[in-house]
């Protein structure tokens, strides 16, 4: 099938006047959602995402949503639901959190595999068993290698943000990936905090829904087999190519935030440093968690301490490159984990992917892996200086710590485990 | 285009192809010839959706297809979302005017009786209950076919399978057939029909009617298979025959609710004959054979009830 005229995204004129509203992460998904026009939706409740399908539903309902509402009997249903919506040429999204995206991880590889733009909010959450509703990765862990893009957010407007970049960036004809927003369960989901939404017009032509055609799409006119059977003489062909594809969406991802920051003022990149320009000592985040992280860091500058945090924006694909240049000054690298890679090497997952980056480009430093805040555990300014105390040390001897600590566990020991 | 009124003889079959030949179906393989006649009356306009399954796979080895209209795989479980997905997108986008809102295009999913009964009865019943406008066909070969001969919840009762097997404490399948007629009638759904490759001329026109209703219809079609079924590669339509003949298959039709028997049996051949045929029937005792006879009587005596008169007669001779 012919690919159709790439369409630039049209210039918008001058800004006029901020609009500035309260909103929480959940209303802020929505929005988004409503103001790139998407064309279906199917979503299943789940705590701590229902407030998105919830507002999804309500606009529809009043007519500000024009598009198709799914209301699938489950998660793997809503991922089906949206990846055959997006084979027929539809833009669509789906919402989910924990189990539910558990219930989806089958179709995740699908998605990927068939590279079908869909774009999907993560209200973070922990995993059952125990069964927990509050925040923390081990879901959003849990899909890292399943092919999508996935961008994390650290505040209501970063999930605005990203999710009106999703859209251009699945959509991109170099890329053709799914792409998923994080927005951490409760601390973003259902926190209110002031969100500038753009204008429809606006979002439209930032996202601009390509003509049909571009991509080859279920089409009675021109019809094509999706989904076939790939035998060992074909299959890793297209693992490549898949793999080729997620490589090509760092310029596309890239060109994105950039573009944003020349139209709307807030620029985005894969990481983003604070503090890092004379820092002695380094942790890198994810997601809301880099707020607090910048807290301390605040706090330690106050105090005299060279303190510096990476926060990863974009997870996959891994800012490898950024992360190295970004760390190759400082004294020790601490990573702070919301998740457990159970028996790895180390147990931060988010460890494993920067220890990796900074040891094949021949950056060795001292590093302690730090895992805090499983299913909700409060994290506290304070237990962040702790964690720069160590890196401190770790900066003094030379040496990494080379089993991670949990922080915040009751334990006779005391505080890290 | 697709068929609209029902077609009296075999000649007014189209003869153009849409599932075409070069596949790699065993022969004489009843799946195969079923979905060559769903889609001559399809026509051009029906997108597929194809659960996993045998003819998911034999149909869709890359860089070959068999397919001339666009069509879908996903998974095994989800034929009834993805179908779904691709109706309310259609919807959607003709609302949007991206697709002409005056062209019917109509969702066609396809789907074997593991991917129905079983993994996929979630969707299934999602997607009926929602009352999405896709015609659903499932080919019933009455075990897991794609992966060897595992039983399914549609194996019948005393079918030698790879996971019911025959030995010394336990002899086949020891549980009578899921009812998926009776789940998909629950559903209220407006059209709802059992169909079999030896009757092509009912089987078609239950094609038609299914794909020219607006909103979910089923159709569920016997497959007979012949490695599963341990018959010879010519005997595939004979014994699809022989189980409407006997009465273990009924061909019905309910539409709004109201069911009918389209082909009715004079006096019923017993199930005997239908199942010495089969190599997965051939460890049976009489008594077996006897018990399995009382479940079909049982059976037709339902069915002709339900449809108030005796469209399926007694046993003969």
């Amino acid at each position: 099938m012919a690919l159709a005229q790439e369409t630039k995204p049209k210039e918008v004129p001058e800004k006029k006047e901020k609009k500035r509203i309260a909103a929480t992460g959940a209303d802020a998904a929505a929005y988004a959602v409503r103001d790139v026009d998407v064309d279906v939706v199917a979503v299943y409740p789940i705590t701590p995402q229902a407030p998105i399908a919830e507002n999804i539903a309500q606009m529809i309902a009043d007519g500000e949503i024009d598009a198709e509402l799914i209301h699938v009997e489950s998660e793997h249903s809503a991922m089906s639901a949206v990846v055959a919506a997006a084979a027929t040429g539809a833009r669509a999204f789906t919402a989910t959190s924990s189990q539910g995206l558990e219930l989806m991880h089958e179709v995740l590889y699908i998605a990927s595999g068939l590279r079908q733009p869909v774009v999907m909010a993560l209200a973070t959450r922990a995993l059952s068993a125990p069964i927990n509703i509050w925040n923390d990765y081990a879901d959003a862990m849990g899909m890292r290698d399943t092919g999508w893009i996935m961008i994390f957010s650290e505040n209501v407007q970063e999930v605005y943000d990203n999710l009106i970049q999703a859209f251009r960036i699945a959509e991109h004809p170099d890329v053709l990936l799914p792409v998923v927003v994080t927005l951490d369960g409760y601390i973003l989901s259902h926190t209110t905090e002031p969100l500038e939404p753009m204008s429809r017009e606006e979002a439209l032509s930032f996202a601009p829904k390509r003509p049909r055609g571009y991509r080859p799409v279920l089409d009675p006119d021109e019809p094509v087999t999706i989904g076939v059977l790939g035998a060992p003489n074909w299959y890793q062909e297209v693992k490549v190519q898949q793999a080729l594809a997620m490589r090509e969406s760092r310029r596309v991802i890239e060109e994105t935030g950039k573009e944003f920051g020349r139209i709307f003022g807030r620029e985005y990149g894969f990481i983003e440093p604070y503090m890092m320009d004379d820092a002695e000592v380094a942790i890198v985040t994810l997601g809301a968690t880099s707020s607090l992280v910048k807290a301390a860091v605040n706090r330690l500058r106050e105090q005299g301490v060279k303190a510096g945090m990476v926060k990863i924006r974009v997870f996959r694909p891994f800012p490898a490159e950024e992360l190295a240049k970004a760390l190759e000054n400082v004294n020790a690298v601490g990573v702070l984990d919301r998740a457990v890679s159970f028996g790895g090497a180390v147990e931060g997952p988010l460890f494993m992917e920067v220890a990796t980056s900074l040891a094949l480009r021949g950056i060795v430093k001292p590093m302690v892996s730090f895992i805090h805040g499983l299913g909700g555990r409060d994290i506290f300014v304070k237990d962040v200086m702790e964690m720069y105390q160590k890196l401190l040390e770790a900066a003094k001897t030379g040496k990494s710590v080379t089993r991670t600590l949990f922080y915040g566990v009751k334990s006779r020991r005391g505080h890290v485990v | 285009m697709a068929l609209t009124k029902p077609i009296k003889s075999l000649w007014e079959i189209p003869r153009e192809e849409r599932f075409v030949g070069g596949h790699a179906a065993c022969q004489g393989c009843a799946a195969a010839l079923i979905l060559r006649h769903l889609m001559k009356v399809v026509g051009k306009d029906a997108i597929v959706v194809n659960a996993t399954g045998c003819m998911e796979v034999i149909s869709t080895l890359f860089p070959r297809t068999a397919w001339r209209n666009p069509w879908l795989h996903l998974a095994f479980e989800n034929a009834g979302a993805a179908a779904s997905g691709v109706e309310a997108a259609i919807k959607a986008l003709q609302r949007k005017g991206v697709l002409d809102p005056n062209r019917y295009i109509k969702v066609v999913a396809i789907a074997g009786d593991g991917g129905t009964f079983d993994i996929g009865l979630q969707s299934l019943s999602g997607m009926l209950e929602r009352g999405h406008d896709v015609m659903y066909v499932v080919y019933d070969n009455e075990a897991y076919m794609n992966t060897g001969i595992q039983r399914s919840s549609a194996t019948p009762y005393g079918a030698w399978t790879t996971t019911t097997p025959v030995g010394k404490k336990m002899r086949g399948e020891y549980r009578p057939k899921k009812d998926i007629i009776g789940i998909a009638y629950a559903h209220r759904i407006p059209y709802i029909a059992t169909a079999n490759p030896a009757y092509p001329i009912d089987m078609i026109n239950k094609f038609i009617k299914a794909y020219n209703t607006r909103g979910p219809s089923l159709v569920h079609v016997l497959s007979p298979c012949t490695p599963g079924w341990r018959i010879p590669e010519s005997k595939s339509i004979e014994v699809a025959k022989l189980a409407v003949q006997t009465g273990m298959w009924v061909l019905l039709e309910i539409e709004n609710g109201k069911p009918k028997v389209t082909v009715k049996i004079r006096k019923r051949k017993p199930v005997r004959e239908y199942l010495k045929m089969q190599g997965r029937f051939r460890h049976l005792t009489e008594e077996d054979i006897k018990k399995i006879q009382e479940m079909v009587d049982q059976y037709v005596a339902e069915i002709n009830k339900w449809v108030g008169e005796e469209a399926i007669g007694p046993v003969e001779g």
